[in-house]
């Protein structure tokens, strides 16, 4: 396991915050997914020894909760909320145009292994729907040059 | 003129020159109400409250002085309070709001609530999807927890409560707050069996809990600072104080709006407040209160009694915004999310929508849940494909009538009242989605599954 020091930091951190140790296996699997792009085996393992817990209850977690990566995932990961509120606003149509301008079918990463889309639930931006998030960031209403636009940002930024 | 807001809980919200750091909120009066209710004794805040008639914002309208009330206090145990910051209810997003725009605003509510049940550690769990947000209260905390607002010896008293912020990961039942405890616990988030795990008596860690969301927390604040009494007389009896709503959808001016308990009607909001329908386009139908809210249909009339006994006779823009007038005409204000469909709309389509979302989201402890959700997904995904039957309208009924009523917690029933409702009150449109009649709906380009 080789996570920075950052990442040791935050770890140390976050444990004494709880009562009971096992309650920061959570944000232990946040930090080392932010750390290591997903969450290994080795990782799982070296969790649950750090928080004297077994390695399944650390598994039961990355298999459960969406969020967490078993395998290396692209370096950008595009959500398209796709729930109803959105969905009125047309985000069906605006991941079609996602999926174009990145070369990267849902659900897949791109040839180049750069970019990931995926379709999120509501993320409680329904009121500025189409509502997109690229890694940390929101973007709400999204039309289609907006869509075009971050495409090309994206695209842009991973050349470099 | 659209009706004047009343804004409490938003009023720093979009101000402009307002921001969410300490110094901005300490200018505008930030944190007396903590000192206030250092003045008052713990019990006497919890009574304040109780007099106030605040009803949880969350989604179940339960009455906040009287679950902090339900508390175990005789345990000996400590007590956890934690804050509902999971918005994950379609068509809610006002927490968001608070979170990013005033989170002090939360914290001094939160250290109020905590101070008056006794707390003295305190969760905020907040969905994986606010990273944002996550990061302001981190730092809003840092902030309040260097000038003693929380932390050690809050204020010089002897009292201290610590804020830890919990970060979901992309799972909405954890908005279920026996789920969301386990979460904190560090398990998957399946939801416990109330009786007997009620969070009050048996929560986090085994211990009495309090689970309140975002905006009732706020609340507590202006409880403090109006008293009890004066709160519960604003707003309609049983609706006491502001609350906001949050439209979307088909509406010229989708949005956060707050207003008094029952101050407004649905059509005031839909068409005075938010500019009405797009041109051309008529009201078609509207989910009052989240995605798992029963559907309202435009041209429905609504006739019955209200709890005190009143008569109404009302048109789906004649009801008023309070939790009882949505309960009276047969749903919900739920979680306070105003989705409205004009009449471009294919209902089957909406619904495939919505079961999607339900069928990714069981987290599977309970048979009927975990199949019917996933069913009712295929049914209706099937219906849009092309592949309708004549008995599809039945079948689907069916399946959701299976689910409620019979499951560990309330995504049962949030699961099956999309379904019942909108085939109950467009099974015309069901009725016609067979193989024979399917168009090209799904090449639309506003298709919605
Ligand atoms: C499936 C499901 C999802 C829920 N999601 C949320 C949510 O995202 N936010 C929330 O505040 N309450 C949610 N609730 C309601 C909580 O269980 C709980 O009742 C609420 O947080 C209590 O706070 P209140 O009394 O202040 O409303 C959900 C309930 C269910 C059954
Ligand atoms: S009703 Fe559904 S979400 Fe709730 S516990 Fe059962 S399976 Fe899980
Ligand atoms: S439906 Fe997309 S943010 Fe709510």
């Amino acid at each position: 396991m080789n996570l920075k020091p950052e990442t040791l930091a935050q770890i140390e951190a976050v444990i004494p915050k709880y009562p009971v140790a096992r309650s920061a296996v959570l944000p232990l699997l946040h930090f080392v997914q932010a750390d290591q792009g997903y969450v290994s085996g080795e990782a799982m393992e070296w969790i649950a020894e750090k928080l004297q817990i077994e390695p399944i209850n650390v598994y039961e977690l990355v298999t459960f909760y969406p969020f967490f990566k078993e395998k290396p995932g692209a370096r950008r990961l595009v959500r398209v909320c796709r729930t109803l509120p959105c969905a009125l606003a047309g985000s069906y149509k605006i991941c079609d145009t996602l999926q174009k301008e990145l070369g990267c079918t849902l659900g897949n990463t791109s040839e180049d292994g750069e970019v990931q889309i995926e379709f999120a639930e509501c993320l409680a931006g329904c009121g500025t729907g189409p509502v997109i998030m690229v890694d940390d960031d929101f973007y709400e209403n999204v039309d289609e040059t907006k869509a075009i636009a971050i495409a090309a940002e994206i695209k842009g930024e991973t050349v470099e | 003129m659209p009706p004047a807001e009343t804004r409490v809980i938003l009023k720093n919200v979009d101000q402009p020159g307002y921001s969410n750091d300490l110094d901005c909120y300490l200018r505008n009066g930030g944190y007396e109400m903590l000192r206030k209710a250092f003045t008052m004794k713990p019990e006497d805040v919890c009574y304040e409250v109780e007099l106030s008639g605040l009803r949880g914002r969350g989604g179940a309208g339960f009455p906040a002085g009287m679950k902090w009330k339900f508390l175990d206090r005789k345990s000996g145990k400590p007590i956890y309070l934690i804050c509902n910051a999971d918005e994950s209810e379609p068509g809610t997003f006002k927490d968001r709001q608070i979170i990013h725009k005033d989170p002090h605003q939360l914290i001094e509510g939160m250290m109020i609530a905590a101070y008056a049940t006794g707390t003295k550690l305190a969760f905020i769990y907040i969905r994986e999807e606010f990273p944002e947000g996550a990061r302001i209260l981190e730092k809003a905390i840092e902030e309040a927890r260097s000038a003693n607002f929380a932390g050690p010896n809050i204020l010089g008293s002897d009292y201290s409560c610590e804020i830890v912020v919990h970060r979901g990961a992309g799972a909405y039942i954890c908005g279920e707050e026996t789920g969301l405890i386990e979460s904190i616990e560090g398990k998957r988030p399946y939801p416990r069996i109330k009786p007997p795990y009620f969070p009050a008596v048996l929560g986090l860690y085994q211990c009495p809990t309090i689970v309140n969301n975002v905006e009732t927390l706020c609340n507590i604040k202006r409880i403090v600072e109006i008293g009890g009494e004066e709160f519960s007389h604003r707003g309609k009896p049983g609706a006491a104080g502001t609350r906001i709503w949050c439209v979307s959808g088909q509406v010229k001016k989708p949005g956060y709006y707050e207003f008094e308990g029952g101050a407004i009607t649905l059509g005031d909001l839909i068409y005075e407040v938010c500019g009405g329908m797009f041109p051309g386009r008529k009201l078609k139908a509207v989910i009052p209160g989240g995605s798992s809210a029963k559907i309202l249909r435009a041209d429905e009339r609504y006739e019955g009694h209200l709890r005190d006994g009143t008569a109404f006779d009302w048109g789906i823009k004649d009801i008023p915004l309070d939790f009882d007038s949505f309960m009276a005409v047969g749903t919900m204000s739920g979680s306070g999310g105003v989705i409205v469909m004009d009449d471009t709309v294919d209902m089957v389509q909406a619904l495939a929508n919505l079961n999607a979302f339900y069928a990714h989201e069981s987290c599977g402890q309970c048979t009927p849940c975990r199949e019917g959700s996933l069913w009712m997904k295929k049914v209706t995904t099937r219906m849009c494909n092309g592949r309708g039957r004549v008995e599809d309208a039945e079948l689907l009924t069916s399946i959701s009538r299976q689910i409620e009523g019979r499951t560990i917690c309330a995504f049962g029933e949030a699961c099956s009242w999309p379904t019942q409702s909108f085939v109950a009150k467009f099974r015309e449109e069901f009725e016609a989605k067979t193989a024979e009649n399917h168009s090209a709906a799904m090449k639309d380009a506003n298709r919605l599954i």
